[in-house]
């Protein structure tokens, strides 16, 4: 039997062995052959409509699952709308491999039509990209592709493609090995360091474990809530890390950071010792770095050699799996806790007693009112539906922010938002992508009204596929995030905030033939998300909620996260 | 100051532009590159001279060094290391000038590669500070030309080379999954 094959069908015999169950994507002239490909293969394409929100697709199933999610987009226009979505991935660490068509290789330089230098282009977008210049070189490439966008710290690695690979005929034999000398993953971790770990945990009066995505990605969470549970740590978890705690745990505080608990933030500041696990020392968590945990010993954890000390410098380095590193860690942290633990035992208890006190003092209250929507009311009924199980996938701006604080993720791999690049129009396509991944989880998109308004062509493809996600869309007639910033600190000028037209929900829905509802009344809330969570298919619901609320707490850029502004100013600003 | 990098790279396209991005993505301006094949020739050596911020010096180094290309990088700016540079002159030597000129170029090493009667091609090899003087003192001369190599450098120092070993993939030979006349959807 003659083992000639076509690029196109190679590419998918390799996708298929990677374990690759479906592709995101958005055909185009030179990616035919692969079209005609998949016509006749049991990959899965899911034609979402516009390449950005393949790639978010792609994220939104890779971040539920942990499986590398594959986009793909014809040359040109289809490779340069994927760029937010590469740049996505790259910021948030998720595995995606995109695969790109390219004009013919003898065409390439020449301005031919739909011609981009993706390869050029997509070089600081990705972890690592790949042009094929010899389709005997395409299996290989993409064995490395996956394996690279999977390993060591995640990212997006792109495959661009030209026509004449995809057609050519090839003698296919399966790839048994790659070997890419300069990639380093270290997983193990020093175990002398780790030793030393152990020690100053034991050895610290006031420890937080600070812990992000990094948790995730490794599938630590089980050993995260060993060691908190083994040292009595309190944790905070950064926006990438929710979930991998349960937000019930008895040790979790909260989110740190710019719009963090007071008690998150109050915690950091005094800490003698972070255990800082599989994070990197955002801006937006460390606020003015000069005064962030000024008081603390820091325990660096992190796969990606390029983080420990990149912000802050680390007392203790380890470069390693999370996991791995924590197996190890809880090992010592047994051997030694006989002896050790009881030396601080009483300085602990004053730390938690402090710890709760903060939590009182300034807790993270939801504003409800009786008159109107608020939407943190939103957020508290969906986390009641949830019960820290469900889906949640966030656009970017104040609706994520209040989703973060008030809905509970008990597991991990629940919550899927834009955290790094914090891409408006994430939402609704990484809800797709989740649905795909997780037919059996009820999934909500909870949106603004601004970046909703960017993914509304996807409504196509949750009607097209009856993928049962809900999307909430939390309505309060402006770019509120911007506009809070400028009520804040440009003496409120609001300029291009208002999003003065909206289309009528039901209305837009009904077009797609889908199920959409605007409500305004606070007492509609409970019995319209009940309604669209028992809906079987996609449901829009829009939330008309008071306009003006501002997320809080709130650290100023620049200031120091204990520096936090608890509520809005006196006067209230009253817009024009 | 400037920072001298060395870099073992895999011989791949895309890998120089890969370096030189973890620099140009921070504004930074590259004073010298050169690049070429070593006895491997599946890999390439390259050094870099570069005026990085002191603080910033060794983040850059982890930055290259997580490239999937990049073998190896070390700042041999501090430590023992020998860099050299080449230069070539082209000078005009009128009669008159033609001894003295060949005078200076033996002081500095210099070899002469090309004589006309319009001057010299002429070809000194170093530390890249004597050839500025070198240059200087040619310049004076009058009229002429001059093309620079950029630094090479290697590290006097003994480190050994870390290669990640092959990993097997996940494509076994017996499981195809290979379906004829299978419609998708």
């Amino acid at each position: 039997m003659s083992n000639l094959m076509s690029g196109a069908r190679m590419l998918l015999e390799c996708l298929t062995r990677e374990g690759a169950e479906c592709i995101f994507g958005y055909p185009g002239g030179v990616t035919l052959p692969l079209y005609d490909a998949l016509y006749e293969n049991p990959i899965r394409h899911v034609l979402v409509r516009h390449e950005e929100n393949a790639a978010f697709a792609a994220q939104g199933y890779a971040m539920a699952t942990g499986k590398v999610g594959v986009c793909c987009a014809t040359s040109g226009p289809g490779a340069t709308n994927l760029i937010t979505g590469l740049v996505n991935a790259l910021m948030d660490s998720t595995p995606i491999v995109a695969i790109t068509g390219q004009v013919a290789t003898k065409l390439i330089g020449s301005d031919a039509f739909q011609e981009a230098d993706t390869f050029g282009i997509t070089r600081s977008c990705t972890k690592h990209n790949y042009l094929v210049k010899n389709l005997a070189d395409l299996p290989q490439i993409v064995h490395e592709a996956f394996y690279i966008a999977s390993t060591g710290r995640p990212g997006p690695v792109l495959i661009d493609i030209p026509k004449d690979v995809f057609q050519g005929q090839a003698r296919y034999s399966p790839v048994s090995a790659i070997h890419l000398p300069g990639y380093k993953v270290y997983t193990e971790g020093h175990t002398g360091q780790i030793r030393r770990a152990a020690q100053m945990i034991w050895d610290a009066r006031r420890p937080l474990v600070y812990a992000g995505g990094g948790i995730i990605a490794s599938g630590a969470s089980a050993e995260l809530q060993t060691l908190v549970e083994l040292t009595g740590a309190p944790a905070v978890l950064t926006l990438m890390g929710l979930g991998a705690l349960p937000s019930e745990h008895p040790n979790f505080i909260s989110m740190p950071g710019m719009h963090g608990s007071y008690a998150a933030n109050m915690a950091l500041t005094h800490s003698d010792l972070l255990i800082a696990l599989g994070v990197r020392f955002d801006d937006r968590v460390t606020g003015r770095l000069s005064s962030f945990a000024p008081h603390a010993k820091v325990i660096h954890v992190d796969i990606d050699p390029a983080e420990i000390g990149k912000n802050r410098v680390p007392d203790l380095p380890i470069v390693g799996d999370a996991r791995r590193v924590l197996q190890k860690l809880n090992k010592f942290l047994s051997e030694m806790a006989p002896t050790s633990a009881p030396v601080n035992a009483a300085a602990r208890q004053t730390w938690w007693r402090q710890i709760r006190q903060w939590k009182e003092e300034h807790p993270l209250t939801p504003a409800v009112s009786s008159s109107e929507i608020k939407p943190q009311h939103v957020m508290l009924e969906i986390d009641r539906l949830s019960g820290g199980q469900a889906i949640v996938c966030s656009d970017v701006g104040q609706h994520q922010m209040w989703a973060a604080q008030f809905i509970r993720f008990n597991q991990p791999r629940l919550w899927i938002n834009s955290g790094g690049l914090g891409s408006m129009g994430f939402g609704l396509p990484a809800a797709i992508g989740a649905q795909f991944a997780r037919p059996d989880k009820l999934v909500f998109a909870v949106v603004g009204d601004g970046g909703f308004q960017m993914s509304i062509p996807e409504l196509a493809t949750l009607a097209g596929y009856g993928l049962p996600v809900k999307i909430v869309v939390v309505n309060n007639g402006y770019l509120g995030m911007v506009r809070q910033w400028q009520e804040l600190f440009y003496n409120n000028r609001l300029c291009a905030v208002e999003l003065d037209t909206f289309p009528d929900a039901e209305k837009l829905a009904a077009a797609y033939g889908i199920k959409g509802r605007t409500i305004d009344r606070p007492e509609q809330l409970a019995p319209a998300l009940r309604e669209a969570v028992e809906e079987p298919g996609p449901y829009l619901l829009n939330v008309r909620v008071s306009p003006y609320e501002n997320v809080y707490p709130m650290v100023p850029a620049g200031s120091a996260i204990d520096e936090m502004v608890l509520g809005p100013p006196e006067p209230v600003a009253v817009p024009k | 100051m400037l920072q001298v990098i060395s870099l073992l790279v895999e011989n791949k396209p895309g890998a120089l532009m890969r370096v030189t991005g973890v620099l140009t993505a921070r504004g930074y301006n590259i004073e010298s590159l050169t690049v070429a094949r070593t006895l491997d020739p599946t890999r390439s050596r390259m050094t870099i001279v570069v005026d990085v911020d002191p603080t910033l010096r060794s983040l850059v180094i982890k930055q290259m060094n997580r490239l999937v290309n990049v073998i190896q990088v070390s700042d041999v700016t501090d430590t023992r290391a020998v860099v050299r540079e080449m230069v070539l002159i082209r000078v005009r030597a009128p009669l008159e000038r033609r001894t003295a000129i060949l005078k200076e170029a033996e002081i500095f090493g210099a070899r002469v590669i090309d004589s006309s009667v319009e001057g010299f091609a002429l070809e000194a090899t170093g530390d890249p500070e004597k050839l500025d003087e070198f240059i200087g003192i040619m310049q004076s001369y009058g009229e002429f030309e001059v093309t620079r190599s950029g630094r090479v450098a290697m590290s006097l120092e003994s480190t050994k080379l870390k290669l990640a070993p092959p990993v097997p993939t996940r494509s076994g030979t017996n499981q195809s999954q290979i379906t004829n006349g299978v419609l998708n959807g």
